[in-house]
């Protein structure tokens, strides 16, 4: 297999920015979900009457449908209902209704993991409310919350690679392009699968180097 | 004007067509899953052995799943595979090849989990009364995986099925396909089809694994006790 190394460098530049944007498609989806995420768990926690329905509904509407049918209905399907969204948003409001749902489960998680026990003793030892979300609550849910949080974040910043079905330059986009284009089929999903790999694998090592810091956080260890 | 679009799903021979889609659909998830899980078992049995680069191997095999999108190996195999080797793969073969052996990567880890997951005396009785490697895994470990790792079994069917939507980008005429064909038939006629075709194949993917998750959160919430 010979690799044609001036066609690598001449379409470096190119997966450089695909890649730049998928990153940064991938952070908002991620910042998004978050916030979605957040509100969702808040509400699943107070259950007020007809707001938590209407969440469990999004929840799982949200989590047994693909990505890319979401994408395509807020692409082409909305725009018929006179909500025109541009490609970007598109991605982002896409990646934030997939991963609002799952990040919601993960928060939700953690604040039910917290013993009941955990929370009466603080209480009896005298602590104030302030105090028992601060210093009992927030640390054992934070240490149990984190690995799910790290792997949705993984998860989504994979799932970036969908978009460029809804025509945003992304890598999948680029190296389709550039083997309809040149025929360089080898060169250009070498590069693909390399530029993935500077993406996930700091992200993935980090996570898990992070997972270990926080563990100390868990009661009884 | 809006409403009048939904014609589009009742005209001619639109919904059977779509639901032919779904079937092709249907095929790649099912035979993937199956292929998926046998494999996953025997990854999941040396992920659990005491042979150290097989456990090495399979974990490494595991992460690179993990690791690279699944759309990547869509592509990797449909485009770059084919050209290496000089071959031809149909769209629909290349689908299940790679969701069969992603399924099998993560079976895998799920088995390990569960076979991890029993106490150690029930290997040791075994070995206490005698019994040999297979009767071990065929009559004590295996049956009591088996109800451990069926609710994550069950939550990566429902994954699978998602992600079959996939196998557009390779050039399947899987239901995706079928109702981009429509929209760009009636484009004139009907303009807002694009609406209630994607809709349509939302509701259709819902319909398939809504009652997987619920099956799955059932089981898991009766076996944990």
């Amino acid at each position: 297999m010979d690799i044609n190394w001036d066609f690598v460098i001449t379409a470096l530049p190119l997966y450089e920015k695909a890649a730049w944007l998928t990153l940064k498609l991938a952070i908002w989806g991620i910042v998004t979900s978050l916030v979605v995420g957040l509100l969702c768990s808040i509400v699943l926690y107070y259950k007020p009457k007809i707001l938590t329905p209407l969440v469990r509904g999004y929840i799982e509407l949200s989590r047994n449908t693909p990505l890319l049918i979401q994408l395509f209905f807020l692409y082409y399907g909305l725009t018929k209902l006179g909500i025109t969204l541009s490609e970007q948003t598109c991605a982002i409001v896409g990646l934030g209704f997939l991963g609002g749902s799952y990040m919601a489960e993960a928060f939700r998680g953690g604040i039910e993991s917290v013993s009941k026990a955990q929370i009466e003793s603080g209480l009896s030892i005298g602590l104030s409310n302030r105090q028992l979300i601060r210093y009992v609550i927030l640390p054992q849910a934070f240490s149990v919350t984190l690995p799910s949080l790290g792997a949705n974040c993984i998860f989504l910043l994979k799932e970036t690679s969908i978009v460029g079905a809804i025509a945003i330059p992304d890598l999948m986009h680029v190296t389709q392009d550039l083997i309809g284009m040149y025929y360089q089929t080898f060169e250009s999903l070498l590069m693909l699968v390399v530029a993935y790999l500077i993406l996930l694998l700091p992200l993935s090592f980090f996570l898990t180097w992070l997972e270990r810091k926080v563990r100390y956080a868990e009661f009884g260890n | 004007m809006l409403s009048s679009g939904i014609n589009v799903l009742a005209d001619g021979s639109n919904f059977s067509r779509l639901l032919g889609g779904l079937l092709i659909t249907a095929r790649i998830a099912f035979i993937s899953i199956i292929l998926g899980s046998l494999l996953g078992v025997i990854i999941g049995l040396a992920r659990t052995s005491k042979v150290k680069v097989l456990r090495f191997l399979c974990r490494f095999y595991l992460e690179l799943f993990r690791i690279i999108p699944i759309l990547v190996w869509l592509f990797f195999v449909y485009f770059g595979v084919t050209g290496i080797l000089d071959i031809h793969l149909d769209g629909e073969l290349v689908a299940v090849i790679v969701f069969s052996l992603w399924g099998a990567a993560e079976m895998g880890d799920i088995v390990r989990g569960a076979l991890e997951s029993l106490p150690k005396h029930q290997t040791e009785s075994g070995k206490a009364l005698g019994l040999s490697f297979w009767q071990l895994y065929r009559f004590v470990l295996l049956p009591q995986a088996t109800r451990r790792l069926l609710p994550g079994a069950i939550n990566l069917s429902t994954r699978m099925v998602k992600t079959t939507s996939l196998v557009v980008m390779i050039g399947v005429i899987d239901v995706v396909k079928v109702g981009q064909q429509i929209i760009e038939r009636s484009i004139l006629k009907e303009p807002t089809a694009s609406f209630w075709i994607y809709g349509f194949i939302f509701i259709l993917y819902f319909i398939i694994c809504y009652p997987l998750s619920i099956l799955s959160k059932k089981l898991e919430a009766k076996w944990e006790n």
